[in-house]
């Protein structure tokens, strides 16, 4: 199964090479590497962190409805980003887009890792994420309220509904090291995950630190959902649909499902990446319709589907 | 061994436990009995070194199982046992299956744990325990949701696992007196938060009787009346 989803990110990582605004054909270099190479590198980058992130917080806190977004760290992420928006820093300097959304990020998973305190358990790490989330929306609604004019407002709300059209290589490389990063952190929390299946006591008494275990799955989802939003905007859906996609081909063992979740986020958002290019070429659309809009399209009914399968 | 010797424990400021003074032999099954509230659960986490100012234990000599222990995800039985090797850091496969096969789930080894019964899943939990081989069981109510004869052969089995060889400390919370005079080689009776007796089943059973209480007859030998 692992190696059917490393194919498939392999395939719809060329095929997303080969895909332009024009239809399908092979570009010239300039074109490969300074449009699409980092597009394609984004969707992987992005798409891995926040399948993984998905399933290490899902086994972190025992919930299937537990999503990256539930940290609040996409959402500072947003803010820092909105604020390069909304000084026009942005418009002087290219990378304080990016670089707003890493400062954003990096400054809410401070306060989160504050709020829930040493003895972090599962409760007091969601509840830190539900303040740190709050106050980040606030504050966003705060920004699009106040935005100097019209035009900054319909740039802001469009930035935020996350898409990966007109990034650089400069976007991949200012995302890959956190991304990389959290995801190695993330990756070596399975057997604790594991152990967590059974409770926060059991665990424990496994020689599982729990505190610990928690806090590095909220800074490796930090670093990974943080830088990814910095340069992706805001994408739902990702993180809290790929693990339920996954359980039934590599079972329910938290550990078990990591790299899978990496991988199958990587090919689901290059597939909705690939979708979002395709759209206007085959329905009466005037632009690519959202990245962020097509993941909640094409996650919501699967969450619909799992709602019907677990209800009693 | 392992025990607590004058402890005092303290939760949220109110003392729960008083002068516990206990020390675990192994070869022998000890019954941990009291009325609900008396402190038994926190004694058990006390003895885990889970509760705060309690000393930490090694996790490869101390397999503890708590009260109504589930698995928040559809791991299969035999994923669940194999959990019981993380505190070795190995993927043994003779301890697991040995577990398995003691717990009588070798034809449920593929299974669900939330898809099949009550009992079974509870059998699961123990095999975790067992597939640790620790040297200490701290075991809170592994039957309380086992039906007669499944609860038999859980407290055969713990016995066995006591009696060795290679002999173990085993230390079960339980609230069915009769299958503690049974099985257990030692009683201990927990009232507010104080060891009341601790003594063969045979002479501890009128204390816990007491501490539940419940009538007792001793005539002619030590038994529980039911409930007028």
């Amino acid at each position: 199964m692992i190696r059917v989803l490393a194919g498939g990110v392999a395939a719809l990582f060329v095929l997303s090479l080969l895909t332009g605004a024009a239809g399908f054909a092979v570009p010239d270099g300039f074109i490969l590497v300074q449009i699409r190479l980092p597009r394609t590198a984004l969707a992987v980058l992005v798409g891995g962190a926040l399948g993984l992130s998905g399933a290490v917080l899902q086994g972190a806190l025992r919930n299937p409805l537990a999503d990256p977004g539930l940290l609040g760290i996409g959402g500072c992420a947003a803010l820092g980003a909105v604020f390069a928006f909304y000084w026009g820093l942005s418009a002087v300097f290219a990378p304080a887009l990016p670089l707003g959304g890493l400062a954003g990020a990096a400054v809410g998973a401070m306060f989160l890792l504050m709020i829930a305190g040493r003895g972090a358990s599962g409760p007091s790490l969601v509840l830190a994420g539900i303040a740190v989330s709050a106050i980040a929306t606030a504050l966003l609604a705060l920004a699009l309220t106040l935005a100097p004019n019209p035009y900054a407002l319909a740039e802001i709300t469009f930035w935020l509904m996350g898409g990966l059209e007109d990034r650089s290589l400069l976007h991949v490389a200012l995302a890959a090291p956190p991304i990389a990063l959290g995801c190695v952190l993330l990756l070596r929390l399975g057997p604790g995950l594991d152990a967590l299946s059974l409770g926060e006591d059991v665990a424990a008494s496994l020689g599982v630190p729990i505190a610990r275990t928690l806090r590095l799955a909220a800074v490796g989802v930090a670093l990974a959902v943080g830088a990814g939003t910095a340069v992706a905007g805001g994408i739902g859906f990702v993180g809290l649909v790929v693990p339920h996609l996954l359980r039934p081909w590599l079972g329910e063992r938290p550990g078990g499902l990591l790299v899978g979740s990496l991988l199958a986020g990587a090919a689901l958002l290059l597939a909705a990446d690939l979708a979002a290019r395709i759209a206007p070429l085959l329905l009466p659309l005037a632009q690519e319709p959202r990245l962020g809009v097509l993941t909640a399209l094409l996650g919501a009914p699967f969450l619909v589907r799992i709602a019907r399968r677990v209800a009693p | 061994m392992i025990g607590f010797r004058a402890a005092v424990v303290r939760l949220a400021g109110r003392e729960v436990l008083h002068d516990i003074d206990l020390t675990l032999a192994p070869g022998q099954l000890a019954a941990l009995c009291g009325p609900n509230g008396a402190g038994k659960s926190t004694l058990m986490r006390g003895l885990a070194g889970l509760l705060p100012g309690t000393p930490r234990r090694d996790p490869r000599r101390i397999a503890y199982l708590p009260q109504g222990a589930g698995c928040a995800w559809g791991l299969t039985v035999a994923e669940v046992a194999a959990l019981g090797r993380i505190p070795h850091g190995d993927a043994a496969v003779a301890p697991v299956s040995n577990a398995l096969q003691q717990c009588g789930l070798v034809s449920l080894r593929d299974a669900r744990v939330d898809r099949i019964s009550g009992g079974q899943a509870r059998r699961a939990m123990l095999a975790r325990a067992l597939a640790t081989e620790p040297e200490v069981f701290l075991l809170d109510e592994p039957t309380a949701d086992l039906d007669p004869a499944a609860a038999h052969e859980v407290m055969t089995l713990l016995r066995d696992t006591a009696h060795g060889p290679p002999s173990r400390c085993v230390l079960v919370v339980m609230h069915a007196l009769d299958l503690a005079m049974r099985y257990a080689d030692r009683m201990l009776v927990l009232r507010d938060g104080r060891i009341v007796a601790d003594a063969v089943p045979a002479e501890a059973l009128p204390d816990a009787a007491a501490a539940f209480g419940l009538p007792f007859g001793s005539d002619p030998a030590p038994r529980l009346l039911p409930p007028r």
